[in-house]
């Protein structure tokens, strides 16, 4: 299993803060990109985004990150603190 | 204390947090300190308050590696970083930044790093409220084109 976390606008657009799936078949970040944007329109259009950020187990990565059970993966839009 | 992060929904004082800098500190000759507060104008518009939301853990670490990135590169004694979360009202303080160093060169120069990388890397958003309704802030491609010039 792995658990997906999504912040700020991201969070609200899709209505969900976290989830648990099984990571079978899913080998990279990209591979989880594709499968949560094939859950309907509004994920489809989020995940089309090219400003999306993802960090795995809090370290920012890109999309050809490689994911195993029990990471935490987390989606979200650039970041605007200080 | 050599470095300290601190995600904090309370105010902080900024007299508290020189003195902890300079407490016991007879090697650092140096102290810089930046405060950021919230504007009553982004780009035009009037805001009324702002709604910060961060990822716990995430946060803390690009914070640390921040800070050990500052360290490799210049000489300096003690950081102190702290990230205010939640609602805050026009002229609030928002985040602070300490660095001590023997001269201020080092101190001078690792505050600004610090504080650009801050603002690119850790997962904090802000979320502005305005007469006309709330929204999620951009992020500001100049941002990102100061914290590559280091």
């Amino acid at each position: 299993m792995i658990k997906v976390v999504f912040f700020a606008a991201l969070r609200e657009q899709l209505n969900c803060s976290e989830l648990s799936l099984s990571s079978e078949n899913l080998a990279t970040v990209a591979d989880l990109k594709n499968h949560l944007a094939s859950t309907d329109q509004t994920w489809q259009q989020v995940f089309a985004s090219n400003s999306l950020l993802s960090a795995v187990n809090h370290d920012m990565v890109n999309s050809e990150h490689a994911i195993k059970s029990g990471d935490e993966i987390a989606f979200f839009p650039p970041v605007t603190g200080g | 204390m050599n470095q300290e992060i601190s995600i904090q929904t309370a105010d902080f004082s900024l007299a508290d947090e020189v003195s902890l800098l300079e407490h016991d500190n007879a090697v650092d000759g140096a102290v810089v300190t930046f405060t950021g507060r919230v504007r009553n104008k982004n780009e035009g518009k009037e805001v009324t308050s702002l709604t910060l939301e961060h990822y716990p853990g995430m946060t803390e670490k690009s914070l640390a590696k921040i800070i050990e990135t500052a360290k490799e590169r210049w000489r300096i004694g003690r950081v102190k970083v702290i990230h205010r979360v939640g609602e805050l009202f026009i002229g609030d303080q928002i985040v602070f930044v300490g660095v001590t160093s023997k001269h201020r060169q080092d101190a001078f120069a690792a505050n600004e790093f610090i504080m650009d990388y801050l603002k690119v890397q850790a997962p904090f958003w802000k979320k502005e409220a305005c007469k006309d309704g709330n929204n999620w802030l951009d992020a500001k491609s100049s941002d990102e084109s100061k914290a590559a010039k280091w």
